[in-house]
């Protein structure tokens, strides 16, 4: 692709909504016909008395029934694949801490798609091959890390798996190979300025930075800003999850106004969280990915438990991919923090293990600093000991506890019997104070 | 030798302290000698009374977190350097102090300390003829 083309995919970036519309219906219909071969769908078909050929127009697509992730943990490892096992190429898996974990195959096709989605989102921001990207994300089975490597190297750029953490070690890179783009979580980027100052590095004057892909963390427009002016260069909202594949789903282009979700690659759909009927245009809701070009394990409506809504479906960069609002938040209790994703049920599995712990505790997130931190405030059943050596040991011993957990280390409190509130009936076990959904 | 002390775990924050204060008062417990250790979240303030066994029994049924610990008081003369002759016996007998508090009781000054080696500070204080207090002083 010539260097001056704002786009690296044309023919589908472009498409006119209607053609758009056409490509997915056949697309959805090759896929529907595609995961007959995935003994999950297949059954799942016969329970509802549906066919493939059902599928005549994309409305067709709400006769399907909608794919949780409870389903991807029930038919763990791989009984939803589509295709044997001998095609696939590579797995990702989530922690799978709040029961089996969720597994997703990627057959090299796949892996060739979505580094493509990560491709062209790069390219839209306004990178190309001379770019230098450095990618501060976790590698391993944390999809942020080996999607943008691959993204990034079929966009023709130095990428260098830097990964998370060792802040001098990823500023030495930064100034030593002319890095122009980081992709990391928010508050990553924030803790690199922390440690840019501290070193006298000023981001303007002593680097060639000119974009950060941040995402798999929520933040709002406000820290977003606030990092921009820390960094003195554009930082673009990437959405991802790994059941779709992981980072490339929808990234925002220059304009900043909400992330194109790609629709030559998903059906976007959104619906109540409790009637599970669609929302009107507009309104927020839960957001339910169809895929259309996975062979290994396509997923039908499938329900992220991430609600947003749509902003609008064309845009003045020339792309009529539906533009979606940054996530507002979740429609279960999955917490999302540094990237990290955790449920409180973990948190509450290591507190009940500590005889000395009454059975209420409460959770609360905050934003420090620009650092995203958790607090976890817990009740001391008895007071076994009046030294302060010995308390001090304890929460210690909590705070690694979690850590193994959840793998970020938390605040831990100890505080009095019946000091934590107790709502009426369902006790409020998390509080995000986090500038985040607002 | 040793006498309990009511240790209560409150949380650093106003209207904590009062609450308990009020149980007592309202039981008709007088306080002898108090003190707070605190850390940023929490503290712990270890009272001695004329009724440690009811003190205790209220505040645990109201649900508190208290703890009945021993301590040993020693009475000493209201002198200066008594209370470093006291201290430095103990230290050399290798007794390690966890936390040590004072006040003055008819006209005698009182070192309150909790120790996890509570024989050997007993045999200490047997050795150096120190004298005591117990709960019996208080009531």
């Amino acid at each position: 692709m010539d260097d001056k083309s704002p786009y690296l995919h044309p023919q589908y970036e472009t498409l006119s909504p209607d053609a758009l519309k056409a490509l997915q219906l056949e697309r959805l219909q090759a896929t529907v016909k595609h995961c007959m071969n995935s003994p999950f769908y297949k059954k799942r078909f016969e329970e509802h008395g549906l066919k493939p050929e059902d599928i005549k127009s994309l409305e067709d697509i709400r006769k399907i029934p909608f794919t949780t992730k409870q389903d991807l943990r029930d038919t763990y490892p791989f009984g939803i694949a589509s295709v044997p096992l001998r095609q696939c190429v590579r797995l990702h898996s989530s922690s799978g801490t709040t029961g089996n974990p969720t597994v997703i195959l990627h057959t090299q096709k796949d892996l060739d798609e979505w580094a493509n989605q990560v491709a062209r989102n790069l390219w839209m921001v306004g990178l190309r091959p001379d770019d230098v990207f450095q990618n501060s994300s976790g590698y391993g089975m944390f999809t942020g890390g080996l999607g943008f490597q691959y993204g990034a190297e079929k966009l023709g750029m130095l990428t260098v798996p830097a990964a998370a953490g060792n802040s001098l070690r990823q500023i030495k890179f930064i100034k030593d190979f002319g890095t122009t783009a980081i992709h990391a979580v928010p508050s990553y980027v924030t803790r690199l300025y922390e440690v840019m100052q501290q070193e006298g590095v000023d981001p303007r004057k002593d680097t060639k930075l000119k974009v950060l892909a941040i995402g798999a963390e929520p933040h709002s427009e406000e820290q977003r800003q606030r990092i921009e002016k820390m960094m003195g260069v554009k930082a673009y909202n990437s959405f991802g999850m790994s059941e779709m594949c992981g980072p490339g789903v929808g990234f925002e282009c220059q304009e900043q106004n909400g992330l194109h979700f790609w629709e030559d690659y998903y059906i976007v759909e959104i619906v109540n969280p409790d009637t599970l009927e669609p929302v009107p245009e507009g309104e927020i809701g839960e957001l339910v990915l169809t895929t259309l070009c996975r062979e290994a394990m396509p997923l039908l409506r499938y329900r992220t438990r991430d609600l947003t809504r749509v902003l609008g479906h064309t845009c003045p960069c020339g792309r009529n991919h539906v533009r979606l609002d940054r996530m507002r938040g979740r429609s279960d209790d999955m917490m999302v923090l540094r990237g990290v994703n955790i449920f409180p049920i973990q948190i509450e599995k290591i507190l009940m293990q500590f005889k000395e712990l009454a059975n209420n505790y409460l959770i609360t997130l905050t934003t420090d600093e620009d650092n995203d931190n958790m607090t976890v405030e817990v009740e001391l059943e008895e007071l076994f000991t009046d030294d302060f050596q010995r308390l001090l040991a304890l929460q210690k011993e909590i705070k690694r506890r979690l850590k193994d957990e959840i793998l970020l280390t938390p605040h831990v409190k100890l505080v009095p019997k019946g000091t934590l509130p107790v709502s009426e009936g369902k006790a409020v076990r998390v509080v995000d104070k986090r500038k985040v959904y607002q | 030798m040793t006498i309990k002390q009511l240790s209560i775990f409150i949380e650093n924050k106003s209207g904590t302290l009062i609450k308990v204060l009020d149980m007592l008062s309202k039981a008709n417990i007088q306080i002898i000698a108090s003190t707070i250790a605190d850390t940023k979240d929490y503290g712990i303030y270890r009272l001695l009374t004329n009724d440690s066994a009811q003190a205790y029994l209220i505040l645990k049924e109201s649900g508190i977190n208290v703890q009945l610990s021993d301590v040993i008081a020693l009475s000493i003369d209201d002198e200066p350097g008594r209370a470093a002759n006291a201290v430095k016996q103990i230290s050399d007998a290798g007794v390690s102090i966890l936390y040590l508090y004072s006040f003055v009781w008819k006209g005698k000054g009182v070192l309150v300390f909790r120790t996890d080696q509570s024989e050997k500070a007993k045999e200490t204080i047997m050795l150096n003829k120190f004298s005591f207090l117990t709960e019996k002083d208080f009531q």
